[in-house]
This record gives structure tokens, sequence and C-alpha cells, in this order.
């Protein structure tokens, strides 16, 4: 039952994600009759400021991209609202280039090492999961949990601990 | 005064001599005040040369080393001795009454030709004058005189360099033995892992007698292991290794090296746990979609599923009896202790008491499981007794882990966090003795405590 409303909740937040993101198809024909001045300007100023916009879009993409980490708190696979954005920008990618990546788990070294190497694939699978919910075919994701054997922080303390309890997307 | 001198000397170039380091060391960071006082006095040693002025390792402070850190015994320093006697005809019981000992233990170390030697060592209880029949005394088999009925060990044995330390351990068993009643479990190794992430290969799988010494590499790699355990009869070692790139199980003869993959499944592979005839190996698998813990019969490979859970369900440890295992689950939405039987059946909730229980571990005696529980934020070792079901913290440390049980069921070890350091520690079954056990290279974790080696 938690389940499916953890399910629902990432299908709803994907479609609600997608709505906004949708950018409209840009304007393609001019008009050849008129030739005004002022038409003129003010097309060219509306295709710049299209063109910025896209541009800014396809560098928010492109930082978004660069990011390749996700957090989790501790003993859970859920995924922040936070990070739902950045997941979809990934799967769309993924699913847009046909690349295969591979979901790294981890967790950290709280508890016992071999509950947190099921722990770290729980993480990974649920963030395959929301993958395959925007559209990234089963085939292009490998999961791999680490445990807690391989922190990006061997540090010892809360700090240390948050950036162990990832996820990593692993471009390959 | 010549004479002291000489042993003095004697005394320092012999401490010269032992004074090679184990990789791990071991420190008392918690001793019991009711631990008994024994003496263990310095052994005789002669030698078969003039050049050689001692053994190649002091046996009778090995000895005295491991019964001090069993928390059960406080040898007795060393300048308070009465005398120092090296055969039973020598020692004078009221002194050592009126010190107060409830053991005394001396020997003599012969060296036979270069490398062999005779080791002879007794034990004394100052206090019991039964400890021997009359009728023994009689059939020569032990000295004939009043002295003897003390005699609680009386032992000789021929012994190499290669096995000296070994034979020390021994001769601390026997005298733990004879001393509480419990066989003692000194002669014993513990296997771990160490990770130096400066090392070309960072991980290494290592195994040193009880004491730290003696440190053998198993096996190294630029990739995670994880979860070593030994066979029952201790000639494998079942551990993950990620050398591939995930976890997968091995089995590696130590003696050999030998090494061979037995699971390689889809998905991950970890927390072998050897059935208690060695006939069969619990794991958990993730290959069917989330972890379960399964049963392979090591002879014919093939898998017996024991749990059917979409929850983690992992660390499985077997009953002594062989027919049931203890594992974690968070079925309950918290990662708790269940049981199952071999047989198949639902799994019962065996831990109540905490938000989180997991990590748990037989002692061997079959009384008590041992987990690594939450408390206040902090991840303690406690004890369940399994017949009242009654949970006791034993550790004050905050992120303890992996935790095994000595083969005598005396003492944990487990892997915690001291400063900034992952070391060993050590505690005992009651909660009242601790010891820490640093590395001098890096982090040491994951221990697992041998099997009587017989």
């Amino acid at each position: 039952m938690k389940r499916s409303v953890k399910l629902l909740m990432a299908l709803f937040a994907a479609a609600t994600l997608a709505a906004c993101s949708t950018t409209e198809p840009a304007e393609e024909t001019t008009d050849t009759t008129v030739q005004q001045d002022d038409a003129t300007n003010a097309e060219a100023e509306a295709l710049a400021r299209q063109r910025a916009a896209e541009e800014a879009e396809r560098q928010r993409i492109a930082a978004l991209l660069e990011n390749t980490t996700i957090y989790f708190d501790f003993d859970s696979d859920a995924i922040r609202s936070g990070d739902m954005e950045l997941l979809e920008v990934h799967a769309k990618h993924i699913q847009a280039t046909g690349k295969k990546v591979v979901l790294e788990g981890h967790a950290d070294e709280r508890g016992t090492p071999e509950y947190n190497l099921a722990l770290g694939e729980r993480r990974a699978k649920s963030v395959a999961q929301l993958m395959r919910t925007y559209g990234v075919s089963a085939s292009q994701i490998e999961v791999i949990s680490f445990g807690e054997e391989s922190p990006a922080n061997p540090g010892h303390t809360e700090q240390a601990w948050q950036e162990n309890r990832r996820v990593e997307i692993k471009y390959q | 005064m010549k004479h002291i001198c000489k042993k003095l000397m004697i005394l320092c170039i012999g401490l010269m001599a032992y004074s090679a380091q184990a990789e791990v060391q071991i420190y008392i960071t918690e001793g019991r005040d009711d631990a008994r006082p024994v003496a263990v006095l310095p052994f005789k040693f002669e030698s078969a040369s003039e050049v050689k002025i001692s053994p190649p390792h002091n046996f009778s402070q090995i000895i005295a080393d491991d019964l001090e850190r069993s928390g059960k015994f406080k040898p007795v320093d060393i300048s308070d001795l009465p005398q120092n006697p090296s055969d039973i005809t020598e020692v004078d019981i009221d002194a050592w009454k009126e010190l107060g000992v409830d053991g005394v233990v001396y020997g003599v170390v012969k060296e036979t030709a270069p490398g062999k030697y005779m080791v002879s060592y007794d034990l004394i209880d100052p206090y019991n004058d039964k400890a021997v029949m009359e009728s023994n005394i009689a059939s020569g088999s032990y000295p004939l005189v009043d002295q003897s009925f003390h005699l609680m060990v009386l032992k000789t044995k021929l012994v190499n360099d290669d096995n000296f330390r070994w034979a020390a351990h021994i001769a601390a068993d026997e005298i733990y033995e004879a001393l509480t009643g419990e066989r003692g479990a000194f002669a014993t190794q513990i296997a771990y892992v160490q990770v130096d992430r400066l090392a070309e290969k960072p991980y290494e799988l290592n195994v040193a007698d009880s004491d730290g010494f003696n440190q053998t590499k198993i096996f190294s790699s630029k990739q995670p292991i994880m979860s070593p355990t030994w066979s029952p009869d201790a000639n494998k070692l079942a551990y993950v290794s990620f050398e591939n790139g995930r976890s997968e199980i091995f089995i590696q003869t130590i003696a050999t090296g030998q090494r061979e993959l037995i699971a390689s499944f889809k998905g991950f592979n970890s927390a072998p746990a050897w059935s208690p005839d060695g006939t069969k190996m619990a794991m958990v698998l993730s290959k069917d979609g989330n972890p379960e813990i399964y049963v392979m019969d090591l002879a014919t490979k093939s898998l017996k599923r024991l749990t059917r859970h979409y929850a983690i369900d992992t660390e499985p440890s077997w009953n002594p009896d062989g027919k049931s295992l203890i594992f974690t689950s968070d079925r309950g939405g918290k990662p708790q202790i269940y049981r199952v039987s071999l047989a198949g059946g639902d799994a019962e909730r065996v831990t109540f008491e905490g938000r989180y229980n997991a990590g748990a571990e037989f002692a061997p005696d079959g009384k008590t499981i041992v987990m690594v529980h939450q408390s206040n934020g902090n991840f303690h070792v406690a004890a369940q007794d399994i017949e009242t079901g009654n949970l006791t913290v034993l550790t004050t440390t905050s992120l303890d882990e992996s935790l095994s049980v000595a083969p005598n069921s005396s003492m944990i070890i487990f892997s915690t966090v001291d400063g900034r350091q992952k070391v060993l520690s050590a505690v005992s079954m009651d909660g009242r003795f601790k010891a820490r056990l640093p590395a001098n290279v890096g982090e040491v974790k994951a221990p697992a405590w041998s099997p009587f080696i017989l």
C-alpha cells in the first residue's frame, strides 16, 4: 500500500513537471507581405527573446545534467521533491540519447554494512523506478549497490553521512 | 649482585628481541574490578648454545597477556612475586597463599636443537590441595612431593620457532580452562578487512592471531571487500568482493589461496554464513527483485529460498543447532531481528526493544544473540537472552557494527569508530570488559572470529 502511494505520487509529480516544462513550438513563418520596420523589429525582438529563453533553458538543462548525485534521508529510499526535476532532466536525456546509465546506490556508515548494501540497492532502484515512469527503458538502467563501502566523504560526522547517503548517476 | 646484573641484561636483550609489533594492537580500555589475581612467572630459558640468550618469543608474557585480555584475570606485577620457581619441587605454597593469587604459572623453555624447544609449564592453585588425586601421584605421573596435590596443569611440549607463539596461546587456553571451567579462545584467529586509501590496492582481507600478531594477507583488491566469515573447520573464508564491479561471494581456502566464485547472480550477492555442519551457506541475493535469504547447498550449488517479502531481508545467522536462522528485516517499517526455520514457514519477530536492531549473530553456545541496537541515535552492541528476551546494551561507543562472537561465547569483537578512525573493539558478553584494537596502518573493519582451531 505504502509503495503504491509513493509510486502514484511520483507519477503525479512527473506529470506535473512534464506539463510545466513543455515549451511552445517556435513560430516558423514570418509575414512576407507587409514590410513594416516596427513589426520587423518587434518580431526580431521576440525571436531574440525566444532564442535567449531557449539558450537559458539549454544551459539550465546542461547545468542540471552536470549534477549526477542525489541525496537521501537516513534509512530512507524516498526521493526528495527537490530532486524530481533533476531526475526528469536526466531521464529525458537518457531517453533522447539512448545512453546507458549505472545507478550506484550508497549508504552512510550507520547501522550494519550488509543492511546498508540492501539499502543502497533500494535507493538506486527507487531512482530507476522514477526514471522508468519518465519513459526510460529498463534496459538502459543498471543498478549497483556499494552500501557503505565506498563513501564520498570518509569522515564520521553528520555532514559526511549526508554526503554518503546518495545515488550517483553514472553515464556509460 | 653480579647475578642480578646478568639477569637484568638478559631481560633487556630479551625485551629487545620481543619488540616485534602486532599489526593490530590491543589496548584494554575498561577492566573488571573483579578480575582474579594470577601469577605468571617468567619462564626459565635453557639455551643449547652460548650464543642464543632468549627464545623467539616470551612464552610466559604471551600467556599473561592472553589471560589479562580475557578480562577475567589480572596478572600480578612481576616485581611483586615472592619467588621464581621453575619446578614443582621449588614451589613455596604458603608464599603464594600469602600473596593471594588464584593461580601460579611457571615453566622452562629448553632449546633442544637450533630452533627447537621443549616447553614445560605448570599451573598450581595455592588454595586447593586436592586438585590431584593421591592415586595419580602414587602412579608416578606427578612428582612425589606435597606440592603436587596443588597441580592443575602439568605439561611438556615440543615446539619450534614457527609455532612458538601459537603454543603459548594453547597453554593460555589450558590454564584458562583449568581456572574457569570454560574453554579458552586464545589459540584462535580473527579475519578482518583493512583499508588503506593511499595504497595501490586499498582493500585487504587479513587474518591474525587473536592477540593481533602474525598478520597474514589473504586477499587484496582495488575494490571493496565485505563480510568475511569462517568455515566451521576454520580452513576457509567466505567473503564478498566487488572486484568485478559489484558484490559477489567468494570462498577462499586459507592454506592454498585457492578461490571459488560461488554467487554471482543478477543484483547483489551478500552476507554469506556457513551452516554449523559446513555443508550449506546462507546468503542474501537480490536476483528476484529484492533482497531475500537463500540457503545454498555447497556440494550441488542448488538454492533454497527462505524468505518472501518485499522488504529488505538480510544478515542471516545460523542457530548453532542448524535448524533455524535469524535475520534482519525491515518488514515492520524499521529493521528488526526475525527468525525463520530452515524447513520454511513464516518468520517470527525476535526483537522488540528499540527502533533499529540489525546484524544479529548467535553466540556459539546458543543462549544469546548479539546485535547492533540503536538507542538515542547511537549504534551500540547489545545482547539478548534467548530464553528471557531481555536485552542489554553492552557498549558506549556509537557506531558499532559487524559483530562476531568468540567460539567460547565469552567475548564479542566488532568494528566501531574511535575518534576519526574505524577500529576493532572487543567487549565481554556481560559488557564489563572492553578493549580497543587499532591498526598500525589505515582502518580495520568487518572482524570475524574464527571457530576453535584444532
